[in-house]
């Protein structure tokens, strides 16, 4: 039954380095070459191509951070892994929605992923959490926030970018956004 | 320290741009100030956060335009496993099929109903099984009676009938009249009378009413030297429900009394010439006398229906009285009357049966 889906694949090592060194091309081809597999999986355990865009995705996502934190160790093929932590988050999101029958109709061996993506999971709440806190903050603080904080720009940008003439002004600015930011993120359960 | 500037130190202290003499006393008050410390820790964190955010949307960004350049719709259709076309015709019409399935189911339910298959099967098989039956006992009998034949022949001896029917009948007059039932005396050849004394006297028919099925017959052997006065008489009114009425006659060798009580004034289906009676009679009964307390004939016992069970029927005394009278006066070689003085009134039962058994007669057939 299974479709041995032909693609020439970048070795893994390869792809790790590529990682690490954040090679646009090399993000490209892990993400051309394993997505097949895990539309295949999606489409044919009731899904279809939009869950497999996110749940891959997801998937990817926990890959690169993991490689990028340097705890991923070579341990098995990656293809492997990526297949076990998609089977994973696809099985919990099908008991979501409670269409999971008790059976998933597999295309690859896999492993326990199931820490990886419960981690996975905390971090993406934190994420959600930030991103509203960000949306409850509202202009200008906001993109003050995005602007130092996450696009690494100088105060100096910033004054400019606002119009502020005085650079104290923009920084007493800066810091009360950040004090409501965190007040706000706290504020979330 | 306002909290502005508190969140200045860290950042200064974090991004490295304090003197040197600057950092060793944040670093100094860091160690002394636990509220300082852990300010510094919840900067580093949320700060951590707000940049692994940025970069996660980031990363989203660049995938989803990857994502953009693939041609899902090609891919689906290539990894897509599909079923063969029988599950994929169930999964895409199975309402339909279901609907016409049970539509299916119901017409040829029903149209085995209304013609009756479904049910006459088995009462066929029984007709079938009986006429089988039937043939096969056909079969039997032609059997024995190529037998008898064949028997026959080889003995060459004729079977005389021994079939003597026997019936009951009762003097009407002391010159040797009798009477008794029509079907008893039937397509006679000869009919001989037999006493309570085990004499038998050769009797012809002088008269038959078959509707009523009367049979008139005269003693006219040598040996017979008549009867006593006739002890009883012939009653011409009807008789009422509910009166004791009683029985003599043959319904095997030896005379029998059988009582009872009048139970219906009309016959076997409703026979207005007949009564029922509760007597257990034989068929050897029929065209014996059937008479009240008194003594009076009130009909002739007519054992005929024997399957009315616990019922019997008779003659009435008044069709009696007609048929005597409609006797052509040719056929009588001596004069028929009719006695009328009853002398069985007032006596006990077995004196009155005493003197009855004596005018009651078995009548024997033959016939070849």
């Amino acid at each position: 039954m299974n479709k041995e889906l032909k693609t020439s694949a970048p070795t893994d090592s390869e792809i790790v380095l590529g990682i690490l060194n954040n090679s646009e091309i090399v993000l490209k081809k892990l993400y051309t070459t394993y997505f097949p597999m895990i539309l295949q999986l999606i489409v044919n355990n009731n899904g279809d191509e939009d869950d497999a865009k996110d749940i891959y995705q997801e998937a990817i996502i926990v890959l690169y951070n993991k490689i990028k934190s340097g705890k991923f160790e070579l341990s098995s093929k990656l293809k492997t892994y990526i297949y076990s932590v998609c089977r994973r988050l696809w099985l919990k999101r099908l008991s979501h929605m409670n269409r999971y029958g008790g059976d998933i109709r597999d295309f690859e061996e896999y492993l326990p992923v199931e820490e990886e993506v419960d981690d996975h999971n905390e971090r993406d709440i934190q994420f959600s959490k930030m991103e509203s806190a960000l949306q409850l903050l509202g202009e200008p603080c906001k993109t003050i926030m995005e602007d130092f904080y996450i696009h690494n720009r100088s105060m100096q940008d910033i004054c400019e970018r606002f119009g502020y003439t005085n650079a104290d002004n923009a920084k007493t600015q800066k810091y009360k956004c950040l004090q409501r930011l965190k007040k706000l993120f706290f504020q979330q359960k | 320290m306002s909290d502005n500037q508190l969140t200045e130190l860290i950042e200064r202290y974090l991004d490295g741009s304090m003197t040197a003499e600057e950092g060793t006393q944040f670093e100094l008050l860091r160690k002394n100030d636990a509220t300082v410390e852990s300010r510094v820790t919840e900067h580093l964190q949320f700060i951590g956060l707000l940049k692994q955010y940025g970069e996660r949307l980031e990363l989203e960004k660049r995938l989803n335009a990857i994502h953009d350049e693939i041609d899902v719709h090609a891919l689906k259709e290539e990894v897509t496993i599909h079923p063969t076309w029988v599950v994929r015709m169930w999964r895409n019409h199975h309402s339909k099929i279901s609907v016409a399935a049970s539509i299916a189911i119901f017409a040829i339910l029903g149209t085995l109903f209304l013609t009756g298959k479904l049910n006459s099967h088995e009462s066929n098989f029984e007709q079938l099984s009986q006429e089988i039956g039937k043939i096969k006992h056909s079969q039997e009998t032609l059997n024995t009676r190529t037998n008898s034949i064949i028997n026959d022949i080889k003995g060459s001896k004729r079977v005389t009938n021994p079939g003597n029917f026997r019936g009951t009948g009762f003097a009407l007059s002391s010159n040797g009249y009798i009477v008794t039932n029509y079907h008893v005396i039937k397509d006679a050849d000869s009919v001989y009378v037999q006493n309570a004394n085990g004499e038998s006297f050769h009797s012809k028919v002088i008269y038959t009413e078959p509707a009523n099925d009367i049979a008139v017959l005269q003693i006219n052997d040598e040996a017979f030297e008549g009867l006593g006065a006739v002890p009883y008489n012939f009653k011409r009114s009807s008789t009422d429900l509910g009166e004791n009425v009683f029985t003599i006659g043959y319904p095997d060798s030896k005379v029998v009394y059988g009582l009872g009580s009048l139970t219906s004034a009309t016959g076997y289906q409703g026979d207005t010439t007949e009564y029922q009676v509760s007597i257990p009679v034989n068929p050897g009964n029929s065209g014996g006398p059937l008479l009240d307390d008194r003594g009076n004939v009130v009909g002739i016992i007519n054992a005929k229906q024997t399957q009315v069970a616990g019922a019997a029927f008779a003659v009435k005394s008044a069709y009696l009285l007609k048929a005597i009278q409609n006797i052509p006066s040719d056929s009588l070689s001596k004069s028929l009357t009719l006695n009328t003085k009853n002398t069985l009134a007032g006596l006990s039962r077995p004196q009155q049966l005493k003197k009855l058994k004596n005018y009651v007669f078995m009548v024997k057939v033959y016939n070849q």
